[in-house]
């Protein structure tokens, strides 16, 4: 459990930041200039905030009011930079070992870096870089792991060559992740739990699952990352369709492409602006899914859009339907109706592990 | 050619290559010391710090001289305390040389290795620090590796400085053969004196080939380590 508590004056405005964070990765989500990295950094020792208390498990970091503050170099916290910060005067391998040797051949084996290691750093691809950086503050035998926009340099092709890496570290390592990222389908991928900046100030958090489909949090995190995010489980292939079909408490998806073997678990985020509402059993029409659920909770926002939550057996869901829609078909709270989701909708950059 | 050369000169040329030499030696973790609290901290009477280590290079050579002979002669406020605690003395003795040249070379130096403090991200040293490495780690392996190539420009600059200093050497400590006469003073000795031009250009070559082969090793030096850093 990590627990921060800091204010601290950044240039024009105030950062006020306050949450937890359980084990597993804690996505810290929000536009630039929202004080994201400044968290990080402050975690890390390499500013020192005004007030406050940053504490990993029972190990107090920083505390203004006590006069703790532990150099960064104490605080074994393995960081892994956006702009990776390898040695350049060093091979792969004496980076790796610069902090220490811990699990270094399965961190090597892990991060595929066995061919790398006699390499020096200005040779190396980004995708490269990251995955050596990773693998420095994993060998250091770090309490926690703080990730500071690690793929946002990177193309799409680096970042689905990394992604895998990440989550399986997250479901094998027991270090905790402070992930700070800017890229909700990143975010939805690999976050358990979520801590939405805005302007320096925490504007929500909670576990992913929660937040994502709350219809509060669509001014928060957007209109586009807006949308659930559901742990399913492979039930069926349909390989001469190339779809795989998913369970989980609310009913059954089918979505497009082979996302693993049969009881794999499967995160989808299913964004809210691609939920269509039905309030009777839709026939006739393409789309593969549809689930019966029950609406929870109705926001108008300031715009033509008004965001509904609604609830598939244990599971939350987010729609993003019109105004005048939702009047028309005259949506309320209670209300038990049908949502469609179209298969192609939820792309692959919405599927993780 | 070298046969101009007379034990003279040759001993001048000796001289001035071991002045320079400890007056490098004698600098180097000095200005490295000044070039990175002027590139990295900020406090009060920084600036001013930064004129003291700038007035040798502004100075009329002469006056810098005057006033390390007011400082440091055998009388003076540092000279005699120095003299009479450790038995050190500079004036007119190849050490007042190295000393002068060494004041005059410093600002020289510590530009170079300033600009080479400069040129590494701090970044690198913040990752180094959450890699678990202390602050004195982190200088030796991380920010002083990546200077190099800064304090070794800065070395061989206060190097050919050392080597050609004229004004500030005579001042404080003369010209005396064997003992503080050094190439340039030297060349001046013998220019005053009608039929000595053979002597003159053999220093004056002598001069020229140290000061090519200074630059040629830092060259040589600068490139291995842009390579070795992979650059």
């Amino acid at each position: 459990m990590i627990t921060v508590d800091i204010q601290q004056k950044l240039g024009a405005f105030q950062l006020k930041a306050r949450f937890e964070a359980p084990s597993g990765v804690t996505a810290i989500f929000g536009p630039s200039g929202s004080g994201k990295t400044s968290i990080v950094n402050a975690v890390a020792g390499l500013r020192r905030p005004d007030n406050g208390r940053i504490a990993v498990g029972g190990d107090v970091l920083f505390d203004s009011a006590d006069r703790v503050n532990l150099p960064p170099h104490k605080r074994r916290i393995g960081y892994v930079f956006q702009d990776a910060r390898l040695f350049p005067h060093m091979t792969v391998l004496r980076n790796l070992r610069y902090g220490g040797q811990h699990d270094e051949a399965q961190v090597i084996a892990v991060l595929g870096l066995g061919d790398l290691l006699q390499r020096m750093p200005a040779g190396l691809s980004g995708g490269e870089r990251q995955r050596v950086a990773l693998g420095r503050a994993l060998m250091c035998n770090p309490r926690l792991l703080l990730m500071d926009e690690p793929l946002a340099a990177l193309d799409a092709a680096r970042k689905a060559e990394i992604l895998p890496y990440i989550e399986r570290l997250r479901d094998s390592v027991e270090i905790p992740i402070l992930y700070v990222s800017h890229d909700m389908s990143e975010v939805a991928r690999l976050a358990t739990t979520l801590v939405v900046l805005n302007s320096g100030q925490v504007a929500v958090s909670g576990p992913i699952g929660q937040v994502l489909s709350h219809p509060d949090a669509v001014p928060l995190v957007g209109v586009r990352a807006a949308g659930a995010v559901i742990t399913t489980r492979v039930s069926g292939r349909l390989l001469d369709d190339g779809l795989t079909e998913l369970t989980f408490s609310g009913g059954r998806l089918v979505l497009p492409g082979i996302l693993g073997v049969i009881g794999q678990t499967v995160r989808v985020r299913i964004p809210a602006q691609d939920v269509i509402l039905a309030k009777t059993t839709p026939v006739g029409i393409s789309a593969l899914n549809v689930l019966p659920v029950e609406i929870t909770q109705i926001n108008e926002g300031r715009g033509p859009g008004v965001a509904v939550g609604l609830k598939a057996g244990e599971a939350h869901l987010l729609a993003r339907v019109t105004r005048r829609s939702a009047q028309r078909m005259q949506l309320a709270a209670g209300q038990k109706i049908f949502a469609i989701i179209k298969a192609t909708a939820v792309g692959p950059e919405d599927i993780g592990s | 050619m070298m046969d101009s050369l007379g034990p003279q000169e040759w001993t001048a040329i000796m001289l001035s290559l071991r002045v320079a030499l400890v007056a490098t030696l004698a600098a180097l973790p000095v200005a490295i010391w000044i070039a990175y609290i002027l590139a990295r901290k900020s406090f009060p009477g920084r600036q001013v710090l930064n004129g003291i280590v700038h007035l040798p290079l502004v100075l009329p050579p002469v006056v810098t001289g005057y006033l390390l002979l007011v400082l440091f002669g055998q009388q003076g406020p540092i000279g005699a305390p120095l003299y009479n605690l450790f038995g050190v003395s500079f004036s007119f003795r190849w050490t007042g040389a190295a000393l002068a040249a060494a004041i005059m070379a410093f600002p020289l130096m510590v530009r170079a290795i300033r600009l080479g403090f400069e040129a590494v991200d701090a970044g690198l040293e913040d990752a180094a620090a959450t890699l678990g490495a202390s602050r004195w780690r982190v200088m030796g392996t991380v920010t002083l590796p990546l200077v190099l190539p800064g304090i070794l420009a800065g070395a061989i600059l206060g190097f050919a400085k050392a080597l050609g200093e004229f004004g500030a050497t005579i001042t404080f400590v003369a010209a005396i053969p064997g003992q503080t006469q050094t190439i340039p003073t030297a060349i001046y000795g013998l220019l005053q004196v009608p039929g000595e031009e053979p002597a003159v250009l053999g220093l004056v070559i002598v001069s020229v080939v140290l000061a090519m082969g200074a630059l040629l090793v830092s060259e040589w030096l600068a490139r291995r380590m842009a390579r070795k850093v992979g650059r």
